[in-house]
């Protein structure tokens, strides 16, 4: 039998998925925007063509990209809480990396705009270091770096997580038997904390792959992300179905990502 | 389709998940063949107007844009009607045309509607007709605004014109010394980077409307009535501009961070804009180049199945006076439909009726090509106009 919270999420959850990917399936009436109930594939076949393939493909770029930033940052990070810092220190380093979860996420975006734009905080260092202005606001490199700094505690903590369950026993038994320090890093720690990155990197992907508000606030005029792509058809344009069919893709890729995770273990270490 | 909300995307976000959640819903309960295709006439053209104003109904379900239900003219109208005001606000012209499917669905009484989307509500059988006559104040409106083409079809009204506003050129009074005298700058490659327009798919007029003049062989007479080869010329033109874009705005505060940081030189904006970032001290000018401009009109359209007409008429009367009117146009940065308004809005703020053009002659207003929803019947009789769906399609594919 169905357990409640089961039959709860089959109810809520998944039936609402279902309807909006019955909804792809429909279309509107160009001029009265009401909605056409007839199942045609239109929608799909709108969007493997013109600009779409483009704007999938500089989403997913960039998932991929914060991904790895924030791994590459978050593993030291991690690894200097969960086994080197004292205990006193530990807390202070996870407080740290969870107070900016308290912020606003817009006033975060509105600081890195202040820090990137001409005239900012990036540039008038440059300058005065005798280098060229960056110019980095309103631009595909700014989501970059604003998508890595808004998700990097995301990918902070579930390593940590990892790192500090290995047993100290272990290191001593890898010590004892010989290997290296970086020999027991790569065989041994850097094994056990792969559920750990690949949960961090559930998030961190899956958060810049549905993020449609730091493009519109940081991007310049080629920054158009999927979601952004959904919010104008959904909104401006009126099109649900379009839309719908648009929403599709974000969860064809991450049932692809959550396949490679799960087969890294990254739901153990959540 | 304007954003014009200043700092709110939390805002949107939240308006965005109502909305959506509301249309999944709608959906999950409208009958299968709903919504079929109206031809071209009016849907509720027949619809017999009222002929009185009776006993408010003690409430009023607003659709409006942030800024339109401001309790300076809100209370006052509780007061003097009994009517209490909810409003939802719209981040968007398609959001209205959602919401207001099905003639407001019972739920809603008036809609603030923009000209890009009042054919599609009128043509939706979203709104109906309105007795213009219960609404006496509309006779001080501005001559073009008494029966403008986006709201009142065949001499037939299907709402009350409340304020407008050109789109204007915004330019860094640095970079020109002399006000640019044509919107050439917006697609010249000396300004490569240093351009900002905004995000929004009837910019795609504002370019026709620069092409009616550079390049007469096309035959523009309407920049929202475009053929298939005029379309196509036009979102050229679009794309051999994207890349001189630094950004394409999505808020009015997006730009003027744009101008304020020296990002941008040259802009498409609203009066609004100019007369913040004057204030601001910075150093720009707006001007309505030779070509003349775009601009956007709103009205207040009246749900097809209002359940409280009567406040929905006191609504429009109260909005139309000359108070009211110069009551919102400074608290929002527009150019009231009132006449009259223009001593009041000098009395509440020096200066503010020429900051916002209130006091140009209608021949500045005729340079303005106001805003209505492109549909495949052209004004010249044949079929073959390029309709929205296809702008905001096109639209999407030059910024993507």
């Amino acid at each position: 039998m169905l357990s409640p919270p089961l039959l709860w999420f089959l109810v809520i959850y998944l039936s609402s998925l279902v309807l909006m990917l019955i909804t792809s399936l429909w279309s509107i009436n160009g001029f009265t925007s009401q909605i056409d109930h007839h199942l045609t594939g239109q929608n799909f076949s709108q969007i493997v063509s013109g600009a779409y393939p483009s704007i999938i493909g500089r989403t997913v770029l960039l998932a991929v990209l914060v991904t790895l930033t924030d791994a590459v940052v978050a593993f030291p990070f991690a690894y200097v809480m969960a086994r080197v810092a004292t205990q006193s220190t530990q807390r202070i380093l996870l407080g740290a990396v969870l107070l900016p979860l308290w912020a606003s996420y817009l006033a975060k975006v509105y600081a890195w705009i202040s820090i990137l734009e001409k005239g900012g905080a990036l540039n008038w260092t440059f300058s005065r270091l005798g280098l060229p202005d960056p110019n980095l606001g309103f631009t595909n490199g700014a989501m970059w770096i604003a998508f890595s700094y808004i998700w990097l505690p995301y990918m902070i903590v579930p390593i940590y997580g990892a790192l500090e369950r290995i047993p100290s026993s272990l290191l001593d038994a890898s010590a004892d038997l010989g290997a290296s320090a970086w020999n027991t890093f790569r065989r041994v720690i850097l094994p056990l904390a792969l559920p750990g990155l690949a949960a961090g990197s559930i998030f961190t992907f899956s958060l810049t792959l549905g993020d449609y508000v730091t493009p519109l606030l940081i991007g310049g005029s080629n920054s158009t992300l999927i979601g952004n792509a959904i919010y104008e058809n959904l909104l401006t344009g009126g099109n649900l179905p379009l839309a719908a069919a648009l929403s599709a893709v974000p969860i064809g890729v991450m049932v692809i990502y959550l396949g490679l995770a799960k087969r890294l273990g990254a739901f153990e270490a959540l | 389709m304007k954003h014009r909300v200043v700092n709110s995307i939390g805002k949107r976000v939240a308006v965005a998940l109502s909305a959506l959640s509301v249309v999944v819903l709608g959906i999950a309960t409208m009958p299968a063949g709903a919504g079929a295709s109206s031809g071209l006439t009016a849907p509720t053209a027949g619809m017999k107007p009222a002929t009185s104003v009776g006993k408010g109904e003690g409430s009023l379900n607003l659709i409006a844009w942030e800024g339109y239900a401001q309790p300076q003219w809100v209370t006052p109208f509780t007061k003097a009607t009994g009517c209490v005001v909810h409003a939802k606000y719209a981040g968007s012209s398609g959001e209205m045309v959602s919401l207001m499917a099905n003639g407001g669905g019972g739920q809603y009484d008036l809609v603030s509607a923009s000209g890009d989307a009042d054919l599609r509500l009128i043509y939706g059988g979203s709104v109906k007709p309105v007795n213009m006559k219960l609404v006496p104040a509309s006779n001080q409106f501005r001559p073009f605004l008494k029966a403008p083409s986006f709201n009142t079809i065949s001499g037939v009204h299907y709402g009350v014109s409340l304020q407008f506003g050109p789109n204007v050129l915004l330019y860094s009074t640095k970079t020109f010394p002399k006000a640019p005298t044509s919107w050439s700058v917006l697609y010249s490659k000396k300004y490569k980077g240093k351009i900002t327009v905004p995000n929004n798919p009837i910019q795609i007029a504002d370019a026709a409307l620069y092409l009616m003049k550079a390049q007469p062989s096309l035959g523009i007479t309407d920049p929202y009535e475009l053929t298939q080869t005029q379309f196509k010329a036009t979102v050229a033109l679009l794309k051999a501009q994207k890349p001189l874009i630094a950004k394409y705005w999505n808020l009015a505060s997006d730009e003027i961070n744009l101008f304020q940081s020296k990002t941008v030189v040259a802009g498409a904006a609203w009066p609004y804009q100019t007369n913040t970032l004057q204030a601001n001290k910075v150093a720009v000018a707006d001007t309505i180049p030779s070509e003349g401009a775009t601009g956007w009109a709103d009205s207040w359209l009246l749900a097809t199945k209002a359940p409280h007409p009567n406040c929905a008429y006191k609504w429009m009367q109260w909005v139309s006076t000359p108070t009211v009117q110069a009551e919102q146009a400074i608290s929002f940065g527009e150019t009231p439909a009132n006449s009259r308004a223009c001593a009041i809005m000098n009395k509440m703020s020096a200066g503010s009726c020429a900051g916002y053009h209130a006091d140009q002659p209608d021949s500045y207003f005729k340079s303005i090509k106001f805003w209505k929803t492109p549909l495949s019947t052209c004004d010249n009789g044949k079929n073959n106009c390029v309709p929205y769906s296809e702008w905001t399609n096109a639209w999407t594919q030059i910024t993507g």
